[in-house]
C-alpha cells in the first residue's frame, strides 16, 4: 500500500522571525492545492503539540489565503527573549526547519502529484518511530490504526 | 554641488530605486558598492541595528565618547561615497546606532579625504531616552512582563525609541546628502525617501502603508533575494556565494517592485518575497510602526519578470500614539563550555560527562539560575522535538551553559567542564569554554513627546 503521508516539508516552506521572548513562523504553501490540507491539519493545537516544551505562551495562526500561507506567533517561545536565552539559536531561526517536519496526511490525487515531483512519503519505520514517541498529529495516528 | 541640488525640478519622480545595503552591523561591504556604482539609485540605505546592537553600542560609547556607532561605517563610506557622489545618490543609514553624532564627525571627516565637495550630511539625534525611562522607571510598564521597568534587577544602560521617518524626512527637506540616524524602525529608513521624493502627507495612512510593505521586503537586505532561503532540491538558488543586494523600485501610488542588479547571484521571486513578508510579522492586519499601522491583508504579489516581483495593494492605519522603546539591562553572566565525544558509545559517555559536572557544580556550590545541556548532533536545538533517530550518532558534541548574577558562577561553570579532560568521562576532545555578559532587552511604550529628536547639519 502507498502511504499518503508526507512531512510538512513536501508541502510548504517556512522562515522565522523573533522579537523578544516571540517566535513567529510562517508556513507557505509551495502549490495552491496543497493549501487546504495545510489549513486542516497544520492548526494551532496540532503546532502546540509539535512544538512542545519549546512554546510556554499563547499560539496564533493567522491566515493569508491569497498567498496560500499562515503565519504563526509564539509566545515566550525564545528561552526567556533572544538577549538572555542560553540556547544556540537564541532567535529560533530554525524553527522553520522544525515546523516542516510535521506530518502531513494527503489525498490520494496529491500524494500522487507529489511523487511524481519526486518527493517521498516518510519513510514507515521512522513514522512508526515517531508513533512509538507519541509525536503524530492526531489525524495520522487514527489513520494508521 | 550638492547631490540634493541635482535634481532641480520640484516635479514628483516617476519612480525612485532605493537600494539596500545593508541589513545588520556586520553585513557584507561589497554588495552595496556595487549598489552604488551599478544601481542607478536615487538612495542607498544601510540598516544596521538590531534590537541588542543598539544596547551594545551604548556601552561602547559609555566607554569611548566618540565611540557606538557603526564598526564599519568608515569601510562602507570609503567604498560607496565616490560613486553615491558620481551618481547623485543619497544615502540614509542608522549606522549612527548609539552616537549618530559622532558618526556624523567621522563622516564629514571621510568625505573630505576623499576629496568629495560639497556634501551635506546630517545626523537625527533624540532616540536616546535612557534619562526620560530612568526618571520614569515605577510608571513605565514592561511589555513584556507587565512590571513597571524598575522591577528589572539589572543595571539600566540603555533605551533607545524607535522613531519613524518623519526626522530622516526633515533632513532630507534640509537638502542632506547623507542621513545617519539611531534607532529608527527598520522600515522607516526606506519609507522616508518614499515620503519625500512623492510628497506624500504624513497622515495619508493608506499610502504610507502600501509604502511600507514595499518598505519591509528590502528591510532585511538579501533575505528578499535568495538569502537565508536556500535548501537543496526544494528552494535552490542560483550563485548563493554572490547574493546581488535587493534595489526597490517604488512609484508615487504607493505600488513597488523589488529586484536586484543583473549579473549578480540570487533570486527574488514570489516565493523569496513571501518569506521575508512575513518575517517578524505578528498579525499581517495589524503590523505596528512608527509611521503607520500596516496591513498587508490585501496586498498582491506579482512575478513580472526574472528577479522581478511586483507588490502592489495593502494599506493603513493611524499610527500608534506611543513610540516603543528598547531597554537594555545588564542581568549577570553567562557562561558556555562544549567538547565533543566520538566512536562507539560516545553518547553514554557524553551523558555520564553531564552527571558528572552536574554534581561537582553541586559539591562546589555552584549557583546558577539556569542551567541548559545541549547533545549537538541530537537535540541542540529542538529538545524533545527533534525527530528520533534510528542509530546513534558517529560522535556528539556536549554544550553547557547557565546564567548567574555573579561572573564568578558563570566562569566556575567553564571551570568544572574543562576538568572533564582527565577527570571526567573517556576520550572527549578539549573543551573551549567562554563567559559574556547578559545584555538583556525588554521593552516599553513612551508618549511620542518624551522623544526630543533634532537634526544636526555639517557641509562637508
Amino acid at each position: 500500500m502507498k502511504s499518503n503521508i508526507f512531512f510538512l516539508r513536501e508541502l510548504a516552506h517556512s522562515r522565522a522571525g523573533d522579537k523578544g521572548d516571540t517566535s513567529n513562523v510562517s508556513v507557505i504553501a509551495y502549490h495552491e492545492d496543497f493549501f487546504e490540507s495545510i489549513v486542516a491539519q497544520v492548526t494551532e493545537q496540532e503546532v502546540r503539540a509539535h512544538f512542545g516544551s519549546l512554546v510556554k505562551g499563547a499560539i496564533t495562526r493567522y491566515e493569508l489565503p491569497q498567498f496560500h500561507a499562515m503565519n504563526f506567533v509564539l509566545e515566550n517561545a525564545l528561552g526567556g527573549g533572544v538577549t538572555r536565552s542560553l540556547s544556540l539559536d537564541p532567535h529560533g531561526k530554525s524553527y522553520s526547519a522544525l515546523i516542516l517536519t510535521m506530518p502531513i496526511l494527503v489525498s490520494n490525487n496529491i500524494a500522487e502529484l507529489l511523487r511524481t515531483s519526486g518527493r517521498t512519503p516518510i519513510d514507515m519505520a521512522l513514522l512508526l518511530r515517531l508513533q512509538s514517541v507519541n509525536r503524530l498529529p492526531r489525524l495520522i495516528k487514527e489513520s494508521i490504526t | 554641488m550638492a547631490i540634493s541640488n541635482l535634481r532641480q525640478s520640484d516635479a514628483i519622480p516617476r519612480k525612485v530605486l532605493i537600494g539596500a545595503g545593508a541589513s545588520y552591523a556586520g553585513d557584507r561591504v561589497e554588495p552595496a558598492t556595487d549598489l552604488a556604482a551599478k544601481g542607478k539609485l536615487d538612495y542607498l540605505v544601510y540598516e544596521t541595528l538590531a534590537e541588542r546592537t543598539i544596547a551594545m553600542a551604548n556601552v561602547e560609547r559609555a566607554q569611548n565618547p566618540e565611540g557606538g556607532y557603526n564598526g564599519l561605517l568608515e569601510d562602507r563610506f570609503i567604498n560607496a561615497l565616490p560613486h553615491c557622489h558620481a551618481n547623485g545618490t543619497r544615502v540614509v543609514t542608522s549606522m549612527g546606532a548609539a552616537n549618530p553624532a559622532a558618526a556624523l564627525r567621522k563622516t564629514v571627516e571621510i568625505i573630505k579625504r576623499l576629496g568629495l565637495d560639497n556634501m551635506t550630511v546630517a545626523a537625527v539625534v533624540g532616540d536616546d531616552v535612557l534619562k526620560y525611562c530612568r526618571d520614569n522607571a515605577d510608571t513605565l510598564t514592561i511589555m513584556e512582563t507587565g512590571l513597571p521597568l524598575s522591577s528589572l534587577p539589572g543595571e539600566m544602560v540603555s533605551a533607545n525609541a524607535y522613531l519613524g521617518a518623519e526626522s530622516i524626512v526633515s533632513a532630507l527637506e534640509q537638502g542632506a546628502d547623507i542621513v545617519i540616524t539611531g534607532r529608527v524602525a527598520d522600515c522607516s529608513l526606506f519609507l522616508a525617501p518614499m515620503i519625500h521624493e512623492f510628497k506624500w502627507n504624513q497622515d495619508n495612512w493608506n499610502l504610507l502603508g502600501k509604502g511600507q510593505i514595499g518598505a519591509d521586503m528590502v528591510e532585511c537586505g538579501a533575505n528578499v533575494s535568495g538569502g537565508f532561503f536556500a535548501d537543496p532540491e526544494y528552494k535552490d538558488v542560483e550563485r548563493l556565494y554572490d547574493l546581488g543586494y535587493p534595489i526597490l523600485e517604488a512609484y508615487p501610488d504607493g505600488s513597488t517592485v523589488v529586484t536586484k542588479l543583473e549579473g549578480t547571484g540570487g533570486k527574488i521571486s514570489r516565493a523569496t518575497c513571501l518569506e521575508q513578508m512575513l518575517y517578524e510579522v505578528h498579525d499581517p492586519s495589524n503590523y505596528i510602526t512608527p509611521d503607520v499601522v500596516v496591513d498587508f491583508t490585501s496586498a498582491q504579489l506579482e512575478e513580472i519578470g526574472q528577479n522581478r516581483v511586483r507588490i502592489s495593494g495593502g494599506g493603513g492605519r493611524p499610527r500608534p500614539e506611543q513610540l516603543k522603546v528598547s531597554v537594555g539591562i545588564k542581568e549577570g553572566w553567562i557562561g558556555e563550555a562544549e567538547l565533543t565525544y566520538s566512536g562507539l558509545g560516545c553518547v553514554e559517555r557524553a551523558r555520564l560527562a553531564e552527571q558528572v559536572v552536574r554534581e561537582r557544580l553541586r559539591i562546589g556550590q555552584v549557583e546558577l539560575q539556569e542551567l541548559r545541556v545541549d547533545y549537538i548532533g541530537i537535540n541542540s536545538l529542538h529538545g524533545e522535538q527533534s525527530l528520533p533517530q534510528e542509530h546513534p550518532p558517529y560522535e556528539v558534541r556536549i554544550r553547557f551553559a547557565g546564567r548567574s548574577q555573579d561572573r564568578r558562577n558563570a566562569i566556575k561553570l567553564g571551570n568544572e567542564v574543562e576538568t572533564l579532560v582527565g577527570k571526567g568521562p573517556a576520550s572527549s576532545s578539549l573543551p573551549r569554554k567562554s563567559v559574556r555578559e547578559v545584555l538583556a532587552i525588554y521593552s516599553c511604550l513612551i508618549p511620542r513627546s518624551a522623544a526630543t529628536v533634532r537634526i544636526i547639519k555639517e557641509e562637508a
